[in-house]
């Protein structure tokens, strides 16, 4: 199938009734193509897309992964930690793999599965979690995930439970000698009063080349905290496109981290949504852009109640013809008095063919907020530079200290040490001088 | 070990030094005084090697090198050493680390291998504690959020682990209470040597009640207008730099 037979209307069967659903998805699958049907790539004349232009991925061609390759031992190491137990499912190219993933044991009242399997054994309960905050109206992409719905994975917290390890949710692209389309999508239910932190790991292998449309519904239930780690490591010849829906009740809590390394073209959308008082939302984010490498990130977050926080840092650094595009979307309902909102976005152009567009963009209509927004886009300080020469130390390593201390303060707000210690060192092999720590 | 040579440098447009000599002697320490803008701290950073600072004419040895030819990390290796007048914080770059590059790019600059990790750290320890600073320094980024002593005291810490043949300290007494001060001047003392030579550039003789210089100079409009021992400092205290300015001229 290439990109111009994916826009003709929805095939006679959706890739979901593989799966035996219920009626209720079927019909949200069929909304969703038919969306998408009539929708297409979106325009590159919309104002979300003005600085990302699909041109390249949309005159590629791609074929449906059918059938995951075997993966070996070395493959499965790259993409994990010995020092890092979690609770692991493994995809390939979109499909769940039993054999390489290990849930390990659970407390009671929590499930991490195959969202593919939960459907197949008829699960209760998922038509309130399942597709509910894909918002179709808002990204073609969203729409076409959800048309497309096969597997991804299902995660729910029972109220009360809680996860000492992380959940590594490891999405790995193989190297096929045809370009790959997968879309995955994941459901995260945390109950009441949960606590869980969940890697939403995306990986390519040495010459994968493909397109990974993700999306991903979280759903907090009151006083809920939810870590959530978007790591992507994508392939130099991969596309990916992910949206995230994060709906946060009362006084629950999610905090984001969203490092984007990898890919040729990449776009993340978040959408958070705090709906009830005292909810909050902490959002971090780096990338790292060299090459001719593309990365995009939206973020919008919606204050609909009183008494919501968010706060938000990201970090970009572009080098070479690397671009990279961060937008930050702040809406303030007009009954949401007493929010508070705070947004910062840091970034360093490391050549003069490498390109930075950010975007605050604040839409308040409550008049009892605090709210502030700080964009900057610059050089490395000459005045660093000098000190640490004036040290011994010489240019090309002073550069280096000097970006990956600025990565590293993104870096260094994970929990999870050698996760923070995988991210430092793929900086690192990419810093000419290497940095040790 | 260093021998400047009537050395004229401008910042921008503005010529600043007009014509310095100076001989500086292993074991010696020189006070370079003078009143505000007189010239002292671009004395110090065209000895760093600073950009934007342009020399337009004379010289500059360092241990029978031309110093100006080489690039501020040359000059560090070489054994020069600026202790700032504000030291830049870094965030992101721990203190620890810094000085561990530092000290290996030394090392690796004479051909000797670089530091173990355990014997680096016990060295960094003992002069921890010679500053009274906690070991907590070492974790925190390099002078981001300390206070005005703490940074001086950073900057001495650095000299005592790097031990530099010439170390040119830029006004490291301004902002420091007396306490910090007696702390940054024993420090200084411990750098004394037969082997090393220390400036120290200053704008009060209260410095040089701790560190006793062998030779004091008074720097006015770009040229070092009076040169004597110590007592020219305690005679500056009393009279103030008018005196000497006139009469020099």
């Amino acid at each position: 199938m290439n990109a111009a037979e994916s826009l003709t209307p929805p095939a006679e069967t959706l890739p979901i009734e593989a799966h035996r659903p219920p009626a209720w998805l079927l019909d949200r699958c069929s909304q969703a193509a038919a969306e998408f049907a009539q929708r297409g790539y979106p325009d590159p004349r919309h104002e979300e897309w003005k600085y990302t232009k699909l041109r390249t991925l949309k005159n590629q061609s791609f074929v449906t992964a059918s059938h995951a390759p075997m993966l070996d031992a070395a493959d499965l190491e790259r993409c994990t930690w010995p020092d890092l137990p979690s609770h692991r499912l493994v995809f390939v190219d979109g499909i769940y793999q039993p054999a390489l993933s290990e849930p390990g044991d659970l407390p009671a009242g929590v499930q991490i599965t195959s969202l593919a399997q939960a459907i197949a054994a008829g699960a209760v309960g998922l038509e309130t979690v399942l597709g509910t905050l894909v918002d179709a109206q808002y990204s073609s992409f969203a729409a076409w995930n959800l048309a497309q719905l096969f597997d991804g994975a299902l995660i729910q917290l029972a109220p009360d439970t809680c996860l000492q390890q992380p959940v590594h949710l490891l999405f790995i692209h193989s190297a096929q000698p045809t370009p790959q389309i997968y879309h995955p999508h994941s459901v995260i239910q945390a109950g009441q009063g949960s606590k869980a932190h969940i890697l939403e790991h995306h990986i390519g292998l040495p010459g994968a080349q493909g397109f990974c449309n993700s999306a991903t519904e979280i759903h907090l239930s009151a006083n809920a905290t939810l870590e959530h780690t978007l790591l992507q490591e994508h392939s130099e010849a991969s596309y990916h496109i992910g949206n995230l829906f994060i709906r946060a009740q009362r006084d629950s809590r999610l905090i984001s981290h969203n490092i984007n390394l990898g890919g040729r073209l990449t776009r993340h959308d978040l959408n958070v949504d705090l709906c009830e008082p005292g909810a909050e939302a902490v959002l971090n984010g780096l990338f790292v852009v060299g090459g001719t490498q593309h990365t995009d990130t939206h973020t919008r977050i919606h204050h609909r109640a009183p008494h919501t926080r968010s706060d938000e840092t990201y970090h970009g650094i572009a080098d070479d013809q690397g671009r990279g595009v961060f937008k930050g979307r702040v809406l303030v309902a007009r009954d949401a008095q007493k929010i508070e909102a705070h947004q910062h976005n840091a970034n360093l152009l490391l050549s003069d063919k490498a390109e930075i567009d950010t975007k605050p963009e604040l839409e308040i209509y409550a008049d009892d907020v605090r709210c502030s927004h700080g964009a900057t886009i610059g050089q490395l300080d000459p005045q660093s530079m000098y000190y640490l020469q004036s040290r011994g130390i010489d240019r090309e390593k002073a550069r280096d200290m000097l970006i990956f201390a600025f990565a590293d303060e993104v870096i260094q707000r994970l929990p999870l040490a050698p996760l923070a210690k995988h991210i430092e060192h793929a900086l690192q092999t990419r810093l000419p001088e290497g940095v040790s720590v | 070990m260093l021998t400047i040579d009537h050395l004229h440098a401008r910042v921008e447009a503005q010529e600043i030094l007009k014509g310095i000599n100076l001989e500086v002697k292993a074991g010696e320490v020189h006070a370079i005084m003078g009143p505000n803008g007189s010239g002292k701290s671009t004395l110090c950073q065209v000895l760093g090697g600073r950009e934007g600072y342009t020399v337009t004419g004379g010289s500059v040895q360092f241990k029978g090198q031309d110093l100006l030819e080489m690039a501020p990390e040359v000059r560090a290796r070489e054994g020069l050493l600026l202790g700032f007048q504000y030291p830049v914080e870094i965030p992101g770059v721990k203190n620890i680390y810094l000085l561990k590059a530092a000290y290996n790019a030394l090392r690796v600059h004479r051909g000797e291998p670089e530091a173990d990790t355990f014997e680096f750290l016990a060295l960094v320890r003992e002069k921890l504690k010679l500053m009274q600073m906690d070991e907590q320094f070492l974790h925190r980024a390099v002078n981001v959020g300390f206070s005005g002593g703490e940074k001086k005291r950073n900057e001495i810490l650095q000299m005592l682990i790097l031990e530099p043949a010439l170390a040119v300290l830029d006004e490291t007494d301004s902002g420091l209470d007396i306490d910090a001060l007696k702390v940054v001047s024993e420090g200084v003392n411990r750098l004394r040597s037969a082997q090393r030579a220390i400036i120290l550039v200053t704008h009060y003789q209260r410095l040089l009640n701790h560190i006793e210089p062998d030779h004091v100079h008074v720097l006015y409009k770009g040229r070092i207008i009076r040169s004597g021992d110590k007592t020219l400092a305690h005679e500056l205290e009393r009279d103030g730099y008018q005196g000497i300015i006139e009469e020099a001229a």
